[in-house]
């Protein structure tokens, strides 16, 4: 009787969430109110981990509460530690949650809020919560083993190299596309440039103070660098204003990529007490209180959404990034659905710290949830803004022109009415001389948080001070991720070339470590460095790049998931990772594969090297581009980028070799064939 | 109450400092006394350097973020 009530109880909420999915999708014409969204979101993630999750633990996964985890039998009280669960909940969090589900969803909403927000929630509980979970619990079943070490125990050697090399084509483009949202976001903005340039003498001050002054008193250094960091950004309005202090602060995107390859290379090599640690501990609590706060204001405020539901854009001709709603819509949202990166993190480091095996259902699955639900507020905050504030800011020169007027006139044309005061108004709002072309998602993404902001806490000159911490807070970690996936690209660089070159693997080498890290910072400098120069915005080219690498990550992890499941004879239960597997392969694949071969030279990076080398040999400009030289790049570039979707095709297709001869094997085999460490009870229980 | 509300703060506490990656030092130095008293325990600076690095100082798959 007790369990049916609870199930009317479920049954009710997921009425709730299906009737609000119902209001976002079906009402056309007016305003809908943010809440809907938020709601639908919730009561259906809610719903999701009640039943699904569940269904996973006991019936697929059959996790033993009786299971002795690595963290209880290895327990050294330093990287084994049996950890309370929410406590373990929010490490997890912070090390999956970045600047991904925040840029994704901004970047999708030029097709309308719709069919992001359907494929957020859709995607993260068909295909990215259940990998996290799988992933956790597999490697917590291999005593907290990385998913390269799986692969490869699981199935083979040369799939396990594989998957190595295509986790550091991964981290390149990864770190290439964050280091670009930075300069995009910084180029000719002053304030912006001023505040994350004195992260670093206060990222460095605490570093100090941790290591001399008061050794590892994070608590208060860390309260005293926030105090610093707001101090900084009210000095940066004050430079911002100023004629001379202004000029020195304002860079062109060129220089800001010279300078962060610079940085990359110097942070990369220095001790990790200086900065990099300092300044992760600043950027995690920044990013838990931003997420927090945005979620109260959404809360408190709830906003109307003012981007219609579905534009004209999901035919492909968007001005942010080309390409139709299938495959780029599940490309262009990649984190906050699924994230092949989480895979990573699922194995590793969070198990050597999961107490109880079952917990890793509310890690796992849970914490993937989360992470889906600070996209949806990342999806809110790009629809509250004005849809021709969102055009203006988003569309490369190229296509709109490059003044107030120009740009105004365009966007109003695709039916988002906007004049170009506005525009400049806006502009001044934030304490910035232009919104124009600032594509990449973080800018937008900041533009919504400072009006929500603002909202709550109405004041004047509150807008700039809001837009510029947003920024700034973007910044932070995706500074701490340049310099922290430098030097994790460099460690997996040795390894690999290690497997060509012993000596190069030893990393208490000083030359080695040199060479390693030169070669990580210069194949992300490349890559960086173009897509700053690409008048076609660059955003374009590497995020889709981005989007399938990461998917693709994700289609691995989950290959790995299948082979596992079929192998612990588990296999009427495969379909359970099969699907979301084959849905990621077949968008990726096809993605690729229109980049690759699509006539359309906006879209298919080949069309673009063909179209450019035949003007080239015309002895023709094509504009953009300005010169001969220019031209050259154009075509370098495409051809450049081509390489790299090749090399993901074959990386995946590898792995899909390895996968169904394995899988196939063990399919016809009558017994257990996995590579589990065998069951050893807890202690005392 | 006031017993609740220090266990409350120790349990923040521990949960801001797991954010960033740092276990309990308490935690530690119980596991140390019950299962090696034969081997020394370290200062609390100490077990923050030695965690700083293993966070950050590489090995392999170290330091793991998500983009």
């Amino acid at each position: 009787m007790n369990r049916l009530v609870t199930h009317l109880a479920w049954l009710a909420l997921a009425l709730l969430g299906a009737t609000a999915l119902g209001v976002v999708a079906l009402r056309r014409g007016e305003a809908i109110n943010a809440l809907w969204i938020v709601v639908a979101a919730t009561a259906i993630y809610l719903v999701a981990y009640r039943y699904y999750s569940l269904f996973i633990a006991t019936r697929v996964m059959q996790l033993d509460p009786l299971r002795a985890t690595p963290a209880v039998l290895n327990n050294d009280g330093l990287d084994f530690v049996p950890t309370n669960q929410h406590v373990l909940f929010g490490h997890h969090f912070a090390a999956i949650a970045g600047a991904g589900p925040l840029v994704g969803p901004v970047l999708a909403a030029q097709m309308g809020y719709l069919p992001g927000t359907l494929w957020l929630i859709a995607g993260v509980v068909l295909a990215g919560a259940v990998q996290d979970f799988l992933v956790l619990c597999i490697s917590t079943r291999r005593n907290a083993r990385s998913l390269g070490d799986m692969v490869r125990e699981e199935m083979g050697r040369i799939p396990g190299t594989i998957a190595l090399f295509g986790c550091f084509l991964i981290m390149v483009i990864i770190l290439a596309v964050l280091a670009l949202i930075v300069v995009k976001a910084l180029a000719h903005s002053p304030w912006g440039m001023f505040t994350v340039i004195a992260t670093i003498p206060i990222a460095m001050f605490m570093g100090l103070y941790m290591r001399y002054i008061r050794p590892g008193r994070i608590g208060e250094i860390s309260l005293i660098g926030i105090v610093l960091l707001l101090a900084s950004i009210w000095l940066g309005g004050a430079i911002s204003t100023d004629p001379y202090w202004s000029e020195v602060f304002t860079f062109s995107g060129v220089q800001i990529t010279w300078m962060l390859i610079g940085y990359g290379f110097v942070a990369a090599v220095l001790p990790v007490w200086l900065i990099l640690a300092p300044r992760d501990y600043l950027s995690t609590f920044l990013k838990i209180g931003t997420i927090v706060a945005l979620a109260i204001g959404i809360v408190i405020l709830n906003p109307d959404l003012k981007m219609p539901a579905v534009t004209q854009f999901i035919d492909g001709s968007g001005p942010v990034w080309k390409g139709a709603l299938f495959p780029f819509l599940f490309i262009t949202i990649a984190c906050g659905a699924v994230s092949g990166f989480h895979a990573l993190i699922a194995s590793g480091t969070t198990p050597k710290l999961l107490a109880n095996e079952t917990q890793a259902r509310y890690i796992g699955y849970g914490g993937m949830l989360m992470e889906s639900m600070v996209a949806i507020m990342a999806m809110v905050a790009a629809a509250v803004i004005e849809p021709g504030v969102y055009f203006a800011m988003n569309s490369p020169p190229a296509i709109v022109g490059a003044d107030a007027a120009s740009v105004a006139a365009a966007v109003s044309n695709w039916g988002f009415a906007i004049t170009p005061e506005a525009l400049e108004g806006v502009a001044r709002d934030i304490g910035e001389t232009t919104i124009l072309a600032r594509a990449g998602g973080a800018p937008t993404l900041a533009v919504g948080i400072a009006q929500i902001l603002h909202q709550v806490l109405p004041s004047a000159g509150s807008m700039a001070f809001w837009y510029h911490f947003a920024i700034l807070f973007e910044a932070l970690f995706i500074l701490t991720a340049v310099d922290a996936g430098t030097r994790a690209g460099r460690f997996m660089l040795q390894d690999l070339l290690g497997s060509f070159v012993p000596a190069l693997r030893r990393t208490d080498s000083w030359g080695a470590n040199m060479l390693a890290t030169a070669g990580c910072v210069m194949l992300w400098g490349y890559l960086l460095y173009q897509g700053v120069v690409d008048p076609l915005g660059g955003i374009n080219t590497l995020w889709p790049l981005f989007g399938i690498s990461n998917q693709m990550l994700a289609g691995i992890a989950l290959m790995l998931c299948c082979v596992v499941l079929i192998k612990m004879k588990r296999q009427r239960y495969v379909w359970v990772t099969l699907l979301p597997a084959a849905w990621l392969l077949i968008c990726t694949t096809v993605a690729s594969l229109i980049k690759l071969f699509d006539p359309n030279p906006a879209v298919g990076f080949l069309a673009l090297a063909n179209k450019y080398a035949v003007a080239l040999d015309a002895g023709q400009v094509l504009a953009p581009a300005k010169d001969l030289g220019q031209m050259q790049n154009v075509i370098m570039n495409a051809y450049t980028n081509a390489g790299l979707s090749v090399l993901f095709l074959v990386v995946v297709f590898s792995i899909l070799f390895y996968a169904l001869k394995v899988g196939r094997a063990a399919w016809i085999v009558e017994e257990r064939t996995d590579k589990e460490t065998p069951f050893q009870a807890i202690p005392g229980a | 109450m006031f017993n609740d509300l220090s266990r409350m703060g120790k349990y923040l506490g521990q949960a801001a400092r797991m954010l960033v990656g740092m276990p309990d030092y308490d935690t530690y130095v119980e596991h140390m006394q019950s299962k090696h008293p034969d081997q020394p325990v370290m200062s609390y600076e100490d077990f923050f350097r030695e965690r700083q690095d293993a966070r950050y100082g590489g090995g392999k798959g170290r330091p793991v973020r998500c983009c």
